[in-house]
């Protein structure tokens, strides 16, 4: 504790005060313009339908309610596709979509990141080089690829390609680097063969990289409405369910705002939870020259 | 004697093949050692191919044919190429629009990642996860962009409308999402709304890590204020991380398409908002032409490439 006036006091030196108060205020504005909408999608979910149309508009809501909840509850018991399909079919995609790429992305980042073997370099530039291209460039070959494989309508579609998600392997990748040599020449030398080492040793050392495969795939699958792939309505996810009731038109507005809340809400607690476990990995996201 | 013969006449033969093996052999051996390394990145390996890789070169090749998913395929050379660069009226749009999108929302995200990144590094440890979330959080609520579909709504409904008729600044409401002028503007704005991700926890990340002592000796050499210190220290520290950061935001400024649909339709209004992927996804969904559709892929898949390769030539100048 005795270091830490000495260690700021340098750094003290070089900061002037106007310019600090300058850049936090910017900070709060901007700070104000992220959160704004997020803190209007929040209240809208709890308002009751007279203050949804109130003129002028309001952000925060004055008599809260969860009638919009009750609504939501009731709207989907009487629709034929019930709406824990929906959230049954959206939890399903996500997670198994997320477990299976952390368990994928890490199996393929531990040789890259420890062994030098053939091909493996070469393999890893593919990976990085893919990070430079946006899957719409694929999006036409691999709806053939679909077809072809007969996964059209299904779950498979949405899950599958996105266990082979590249920014997940190449984070994996570049944290399991930390991971002490000696660690695993010791359970080497103890007897264990790679797929024990994998599994015991080095998994449980990369907690914090698994959180932000988690948090990056999470969303992403978590708000997929199943695309060009999925047309049967039992298929649909919570995404697509709740584009049809905001089209429903003004009535629906309120239970909108409580599926709106219900899809925001998850992955943000999410990060919350893993924010101090993502940022660990993160410092080593860096690209080597 | 038999018993001698036999292996010396048969010396010839294997120092011809253990010379074969010698230029094969460390290659296979090599591999045979890390057997258990291939299974481990089988799965993985298996599905970014069939998914990744092989769409690319699947893509480039059928860019060269006439393919409508019924007839087989037919040979048409340079065709979907020339058609598209010199008689296709709406592409010329599409790129242009999405060129406008990536000049501004791609170096304006990235500065403000690391701008906003930087300022929330100063501050004690629980504003700063406060902060972080608050700017990132966004870009993880996923669909909820929709939000910006209320604030711009056509009607007196629509807070922003409200807010405007209110103070008196207009009388009546404006169309926002259906007048040309304004669809890109507010497409762009939202864009950038959503764009402080996982680039932004990576410089939050790499400012975190920066070496005190570089901070503290700089002092001593003269660094007389932060402008300085970001430009010498703190920049240079954190190369990395800007590479990998510029990567995600320039391959996600050129894909936008989610978000114009999602406010400006699809089509937009006279293709106001018409981006490259936004064409793609009419003639590979709608039209079915998917040679041509492939051709729009390969020049996307181009442009990606070829921005992304130029700038991490430039940022590896930076500090230097």
């Amino acid at each position: 504790m005795k270091m830490i006036p000495a260690l700021r006091a340098p750094k003290r030196l070089n900061r002037s005060l106007t310019v600090s108060f300058l850049l936090f205020a910017l900070l709060a504005v901007f700070g104000a313009f992220m959160a704004l909408p997020l803190v209007y999608a929040i209240n809208n979910a709890f308002k009751p339908l007279d203050e949804l149309f109130i003129f002028p508009p309001r952000v925060l809501v004055s008599n809260p309610t969860f009638d919009n909840f009750y609504d939501l509850v009731a709207l989907m018991g009487s629709s034929w596709v019930p709406l824990s399909r929906y959230i049954g079919n959206t939890l399903l995609i996500t997670l198994v979509g997320t477990a299976g790429h952390i368990l994928l992305a890490s199996a393929a980042a531990y040789p890259l990141a420890k062994y030098k073997m053939p091909g493996g370099k070469t393999l890893f530039s593919i990976v990085v080089l893919s990070l430079m291209f946006s899957g719409h460039v694929t999006a036409i070959p691999n709806y053939m690829v679909m077809s072809w494989l007969g996964w059209i309508n299904t779950h498979a579609s949405i899950i599958v390609p996105a266990l082979a998600f590249p920014l997940g392997l190449f984070l994996m990748k570049q944290f399991m680097e930390q991971i002490p040599d000696a660690l695993i020449e010791a359970a080497k030398i103890d007897g264990a063969n790679e797929y024990r080492i994998y599994w015991t040793i080095v998994m449980p050392n990369v907690k914090p990289a698994w959180l932000t495969l988690m948090i990056l795939q999470f969303p992403m699958l978590w708000g997929t409405d199943g695309g060009s792939f999925i047309y049967s309505e039992n298929l649909k996810t919570l995404h697509y369910a709740l584009g049809q009731i905001t089209q429903g038109g003004i009535a629906r507005a309120g239970v909108g705002a409580a599926v709106a809340l219900i899809l925001m809400i998850v992955p943000i607690t999410l990060f919350i939870l893993s924010q101090s476990s993502v940022i660990q990995t993160m410092a080593t996201s860096g690209m080597k020259e | 004697m038999q018993a001698e013969t036999t292996p010396s006449g048969a010396v010839p033969g294997l120092a011809r093949k253990a010379e074969k093996k010698s230029r094969l052999g460390p290659a296979l051996k090599e591999i045979g050692k890390h057997k258990h390394a291939y299974i481990l990145m089988g799965p993985y390996m298996i599905l970014f191919f069939l998914f990744t890789v092989i769409p690319v070169v699947f893509s480039l090749l059928l860019s060269f044919f006439y393919f409508n998913m019924l007839e087989f395929p037919r040979f048409v050379g340079w065709q979907n190429y020339s058609r598209l660069l010199l008689n296709d009226d709406v592409f010329m749009i599409a790129l242009k629009n999405t060129f406008l999108f990536a000049v501004i929302t791609g170096p304006v995200s990235y500065v403000a990642c690391f701008l906003f990144a930087w300022i929330i590094n100063e501050l004690s440890p629980k504003v700063r996860a406060v902060m972080t979330l608050v700017f990132y959080a966004p870009s993880i609520s996923g669909n909820v962009f929709f939000i910006w579909l209320i604030v711009f709504s056509g009607d007196s409904y629509g807070y922003l409308n409200g807010f405007l008729i209110k103070y008196g600044f207009i009388l009546e409401p404006i169309q926002w999402l259906t007048n040309e002028n304004y669809i890109l503007p507010i497409v762009i704005l939202v864009q950038l709304w959503l764009s402080l991700g996982t680039s932004f926890l990576a410089f939050i990340a790499g400012l975190q890590t920066i070496d005190k002592s570089l901070i503290e000796a700089g002092a001593v050499d003269g660094i007389r204020n932060r402008w300085q210190e970001l430009w010498f220290i703190t920049l240079p520290s954190m190369r990395p991380q800007l590479l990998f950061g510029a990567v995600l935001q320039i391959t996600s400024s050129f894909a936008v398409a989610d978000i114009s649909i999602a406010l400006a339709g699809f089509p937009s209004v006279n293709y106001a908002a018409h981006t490259v992927v936004t064409h793609l996804m009419d003639y590979g969904t709608i039209r079915f032409e998917m040679g041509y559709a492939s051709a729009i892929a390969t020049v996307l898949f181009g442009i990606m490439i070829g921005t992304n390769m130029l700038t991490q030539k430039l940022l590896r100048k930076v500090g230097e």
